[in-house]
């Protein structure tokens, strides 16, 4: 089992030091796609590690994400850059307990279009405070931080989503949220806090969109509310993490870059109809691979006999 | 008699809009005093089992553990404090395997271990119940009995002050009863405190040290258990509801 673990580690390293030498090998489309899918690799991972235990299909990534655009766009004359990346990671703490622990107890579909409707009111309550502070619908981020560092950023913040839900998965609040995703009842008559225990990742996954938010402002360079809380990052997000399988940890990164090559594809030569496709990519996920690249990998190679 | 309360249940009562599925219902139970809570189909046995674990809240009246009021305690709290619970449809966690079944029961309840202790401690009551042998099994894999074990092995794990048992013998046939009453025996020789509710009466008999009856919400009687079977109310509660 640990030599197991080792093992893994290794390879991850390895594959980490791998994708951080992109840049060096191409600057131009091999980047920018590179950038897309970190984006994707980072929100897809930490989505999946709320959603895929507990079953709540969350679709307020692109309101957590949208929030740490504008908390830099909104500050970046004010403050330094860094630390308007903590300030969004906190905000989207703070912003997300409130919402876990007001939504939470409620059962799956509310909370699906309870997370739905928060994408757009947040988006109708940034533009009216723009409006009505007189400002132009946009914000300006200018610096010097260029695709190459941002992309070496998300990879470390991947890193980081990453050994995070390694740990989690092994903690008593991992093995929590598995019986709580089995069955609820049974979870509490073992003692579970469930609020607790989804609250707690459901913080996690929002602290970690509205930093990569607010890691990508600089890339946008002008923030516009309609770009900052596009409801298709939400379902992109989903897609991704469905498609690589939401149960195991390395099942959304096993989705999101088959994902985003066949969608820049598609949306560079389908530009206007981008959200036909991403319908037509849900269906075919939800029907033709419902447990994921994962649940494929798992289910027809030959299973190595694991301990457990 | 002035063994130690084990669970105090005082004025309860439990509404489900109109229809009042526990009456106004009280009783004790003494420390590793084994309690059949009976009744025809409907009474409102279940319902109380909740009541107590704190799946539902009751509308009125308390419960007690040990002195100590629980009834205004969410169902997570209540396990901590020391009550366990398998459920009249057996509840097991699908996409683990037997032992992790088991060990769910041992890591946030009223005994809270993990890693080695966990994992030998759950070995251990899958050897109780007799599933030392499956324990690498899928869930799906077992056979109805053999789930509920499953789910009496979870229950154990928590090493309860008081355990509740939802029909557990329920649908076994004549053979698996002997081993299914066997294992409660050897429960109740332990000092386990148990309420059983149950339907067959030859496990009645043989396990229960008193019996609380219900019919429509309310206690009917109370008391040893060949007594209150004979008891002319019972009876008649029980012959009513067969040709109700
Ligand atoms: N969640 C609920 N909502 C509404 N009514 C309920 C609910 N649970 C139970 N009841 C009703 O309360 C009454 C008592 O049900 P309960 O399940 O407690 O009976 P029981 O004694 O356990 O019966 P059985 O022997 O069939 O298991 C029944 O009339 C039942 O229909
Ligand atoms: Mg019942």
């Amino acid at each position: 089992m640990t030599k197991k673990e080792v093992r893994n580690f290794l390879i991850a390293m390895a594959l980490f030091v791998l994708a951080a030498l992109l840049p060096i090998a191409d600057s131009g489309y091999w980047l920018s796609i590179g950038v897309t899918i970190a984006t994707y690799m980072v929100l897809s991972t930490s989505w999946a590690l709320f959603s895929g235990p507990t079953h709540y299909i969350s679709l307020a990534t692109g309101a957590f994400y949208g929030i740490g655009m504008f908390i830099v766009g909104g500050g970046i004359d004010l403050l330094p850059y860094w630390m308007l990346v903590v300030i969004a990671g906190c905000a989207g703490a703070i912003l997300a307990a409130l919402i876990g622990l007001a939504t939470l107890r409620l059962s799956g579909v509310y909370f699906v279009i309870f997370t739905l409707g928060l994408a757009e009111f947040v988006r109708q309550i940034v533009t009216w405070i723009q409006t009505t502070m007189g400002s132009s619908s946009g914000l300006y981020v200018l610096t010097d931080l260029n695709d190459t560092i941002i992309y070496w950023e998300l990879l470390v913040l991947g890193a980081l989503v990453y050994l995070i839900g390694w740990w989690i998965n092994r903690s008593r609040l991992g093995f929590a949220l598995r019986i709580i995703g089995n069955d609820e009842v049974v979870a509490v008559h073992c003692g579970i806090n469930t609020a607790y225990s989804k609250v707690i990742l459901f913080i996690f996954s929002g602290t970690v969109a509205t930093i990569v938010g607010a890691l990508l402002a600089p890339r946008l360079s002008y923030i516009e509310s309609n770009i900052a809380f596009s409801p298709m990052l939400s379902f992109i997000v989903v897609i991704t993490a469905l498609l690589g399988g939401a149960q195991k940890l390395w099942g959304p990164i096993v989705g999101v870059i088959p994902f985003m090559l066949v969608w820049d594809f598609l949306t560079a030569t389908f530009p206007n109809q981008t959200t036909l496709m991403l319908g037509i990519c849900f269906l075919l996920v939800v029907y033709l691979i419902p447990n994921g690249f994962a649940g494929l990998i798992e289910k027809y190679l030959p299973l190595r006999h694991q301990e457990r | 008699m002035n063994a130690l309360s084990a669970l105090s249940v005082q004025n309860t009562t439990k509404r489900f809009g109109g229809l009042v599925a526990v009456n106004q219902m009280s009783f004790e139970l003494r420390t590793h005093e084994v309690l059949g809570l009976i009744g025809p189909n409907g009474s409102g046995k279940t319902t109380m089992l909740n009541v107590i674990s704190g799946a539902l809240k009751a509308n009125s009246g308390f419960v007690s553990l040990f002195g100590k009021v629980i009834s205004d305690q969410p169902a997570n709290l209540i396990a901590r404090s020391g009550i366990a619970r398998t459920f009249q449809l057996v509840r097991t966690l699908n996409s683990m395997n037997a032992l992790e079944n088991v060990e769910a029961g041992g890591v946030f309840g009223h005994r809270r271990l993990w890693k080695n202790s966990l994992r030998s401690q759950a070995i251990e009551m899958l050897d109780k119940v007799g599933m030392a042998g499956s324990m690498n099994n899928p869930i799906s894999s077992l056979t109805y009995i053999d789930q509920k074990r499953i789910e009496l092995a979870r229950a154990l794990m928590s090493n309860p002050r008081l355990l509740l048992l939802d029909e557990w013998l329920a649908g076994l046939n004549p053979s698996e009863l002997q081993i299914g009453i066997d294992v409660i025996n050897n429960l109740k020789s332990e000092g386990h405190t148990i309420i059983i509710v149950e339907h067959v009466m030859d496990a009645i008999r043989s396990l229960c040290d008193r019996c609380v009856v219900m019919n429509t919400g309310k206690k009917i009687a109370e008391g040893k258990p060949e007594e209150v079977l004979e008891d002319e109310g019972v009876i008649q509660a029980y012959l009513g509801s067969e040709h109700a």
